[in-house]
């Protein structure tokens, strides 16, 4: 039989579980509340001046006239280059770690470096870029210059994503290669990054999705805050659409307010897009490797 | 190796020497960065004394007489990320545990991929969203809070980094075999009581290391903390106060006119190697950690 301490106690420890649960419940809920808020906050305030005129206008003293052209085609500039650039750098850089590297102090040197640059804050990317790319190759403050930058800072996703994917490769495909008689190259290039392409795709993407939305590198190597033209060339200068949306910001007047926000709702359209296929490419991959 | 023909073997070696060069381009960075930085830096230090630098308790670069004491700006630093924390770390953790212990797979599999969504969003967007959603919430509950505040940066920096602390952490949770949880829940243990007397010490280091990760990525949040917080550097660790953060002022500068090589422009750089100290030393002590982790399993 049991006292009735006992049971109050009993009864206790099941509410207190049934409490915590509740806060534990409650802090999701802040998280999704917080997402909500902002989404509907942005798209109220910046819904009214989205229009077809605001994506194939230039910037203006005016907000009713201003628009995001130049931001848009710098954007798609500087990704141009960068996405290959990093791609093709990551995904050679991962296999030569999980496919070549010898187990030894020099290839976990290469690793705990990896980690450690995919923590370094961006800005001090950008300062790298500004002396190394705008003033050591003297690219100036051009699309190049940006894209270099960008490649640096997105590497370290690219590479530990790409490691990732690789690793998830059965072992069984590989051994199936060599006894075919296939080389250390032929089973890399032929079997293991076919097999891996889906994961190492799906973290490029969401690398570059980084890179779109980052403002501060950009700043410091200065890409120009008012751009009314079409970058042409790669030592065009340029802006972004992060930059753009920061500039109207940053203006006390509340018109600006409005249009920063329209801005905005276009940037997370991209990236939500983006992040979209990078989801479909990812499921995909699992279902291939099960 | 041996039995491959001569070019066969000649193509191995050249491939493997030029994806080890695409690797070698990481290392280059790492080196570049701290030359860099070390670099202007001595250049500074040759003008400002590292005793002025570490000790004057101003910091006022762009009007006369010049002052050149670092501290305010790690103060602010300091006081942006500590709100962050504050903020994050009991949603962070809540989130992860309710994920990893409570929730059915079908509400994982829907709350996951929208936090990741969070994670995912531009910091300039967080940044819009303090200065026109949070710092007038604040003003109702705050009448007399400036429109530029650290509180404000501190919240939307915490919005932002929740959802790392909530992912690493529910990793880290996911880690502990299940053999635990039923031992624990078998010996007649409530669920919050497994959670936290077997689940959270077994899982410790991974959940230490993605707090560690969250506050080195809060040192060096940019945009927010330029957008919200303000540009006056104080020594005070005071959240309603405006401040200027380390990452504020270089952003701050380099927007300005400043001549290339000057000493404003120099000490961005100083300010630079600071911060990059900071979040080193963060990265460093979150591979430790995890590397202890590994070792325990």
């Amino acid at each position: 039989m049991q006292t009735k301490a006992q049971s109050r106690y009993y009864i206790w420890r099941k509410a207190k579980n049934e409490i915590f649960r509740g806060l534990f419940l409650l802090s999701i809920i802040v998280s999704l509340a917080s997402l909500a808020i902002l989404l509907y906050g942005i798209v109220n305030a910046g819904w009214s001046s989205l229009s077809w005129n605001f994506l194939n206008s230039f910037p203006s003293r005016f907000a009713q006239l201003a628009g995001i052209k130049s931001a848009l085609f710098g954007t798609l500039a500087f990704i141009s280059i960068t996405a290959p650039l990093a791609f093709v750098i990551g995904v050679c850089t991962a296999v030569y770690l999980e496919e070549y590297a010898a187990k030894n102090w020099f290839t976990k040197l290469l690793q705990i470096n990896i980690s450690n640059l995919a923590g370094i804050p961006s800005i001090v990317y950008g300062m790298l870029g500004l002396v190394l790319f705008v003033r050591g190759l003297d690219l100036g403050r051009s699309v190049l210059a940006g894209a270099l930058t960008m490649t640096l800072l997105v590497l370290p996703v690219i590479i530990v994503a790409s490691q990732e994917a690789i690793r998830a490769v059965p072992q069984a495909f590989r051994h199936g290669s060599y006894a075919l008689g296939g080389t250390v190259t032929q089973t890399a290039f032929r079997i293991v990054i076919p097999t891996a392409m889906p994961g190492i795709l799906t973290g490029t993407i969401l690398a570059i999705s980084r890179a779109i939305g980052e403002t501060a590198p950009l700043i410091m190597i200065g890409a120009l805050t008012y751009v009314a033209f079409i970058p042409t060339s790669p030592f065009s200068g340029f802006t972004v659409l992060p930059i753009q949306i920061f500039n109207w910001v940053s203006r006390p007047q509340p018109e600006f307010q409005d249009i920063a926000a329209a801005g905005i709702i276009v940037l997370l359209a991209i990236l939500l897009l983006l992040n979209a296929v990078a989801i479909g490419l990812r499921n995909k991959f699992r279902k291939k490797l099960q | 190796m041996k039995i491959l023909s001569g070019h066969h073997r000649l193509k191995e070696i050249l491939v493997s020497k030029a994806l080890l060069a695409c690797a070698l381009i990481s290392i280059i960075t790492t080196v570049s960065i701290v030359v860099i930085l070390c670099k202007e830096a001595w250049s500074f230090f040759q003008i400002v004394s590292v005793r002025e630098f570490l000790t004057n308790p101003l910091w006022t670069p762009l009007f006369e007489p010049q002052n050149w004491g670092i501290r305010p700006l790690i103060y602010g630093t300091l006081t942006v990320t500590l709100g962050a924390i504050i903020f994050a770390l009991p949603l962070g953790l809540g989130s992860a545990i309710y994920l990893s212990e409570y929730a059915s797979p079908t509400t994982r599999n829907i709350v996951k991929p929208i936090l990741e969504v969070l994670a995912g969003v531009p910091t300039v967007v967080y940044g819009y969203f303090a200065l026109i959603f949070i710092t007038p919430l604040l003003q109702m509950f705050i009448p007399n809070l400036g429109v530029f505040n650290a509180l404000s940066a501190s919240i939307a920096v915490g919005i932002m980094i929740t959802p790392m602390i909530s992912s690493l952490s529910e990793e880290a949770l996911l880690a502990v075999p299940n053999a635990m949880r039923e031992g624990a829940l078998a010996l007649g243990s409530t669920k919050l009581e497994t959670t936290f007397r077997v689940i959270i010490p077994y899982a410790l280091s991974g959940i230490v290391a993605s707090v560690v990760l969250a506050i080195s990525r809060a040192l060096g949040e940019t945009m927010i903390v330029t957008i919200a917080a303000g540009a006056t550097p104080k020594l005070t660790l005071n959240p309603l106060e405006s401040v200027q953060t380390m990452t504020a002022y270089i952003v701050q500068v380099s927007m300005g006119d400043a001549p290339y090589g000057g000493i404003e422009h120099l000490s961005i750089f100083t300010v630079g190697i600071t911060l990059f100290m900071f979040t080193v030393m963060m990265n460093l002590i979150a591979v430790a950690i995890t590397d202890r982790f590994k070792i325990g399993e």
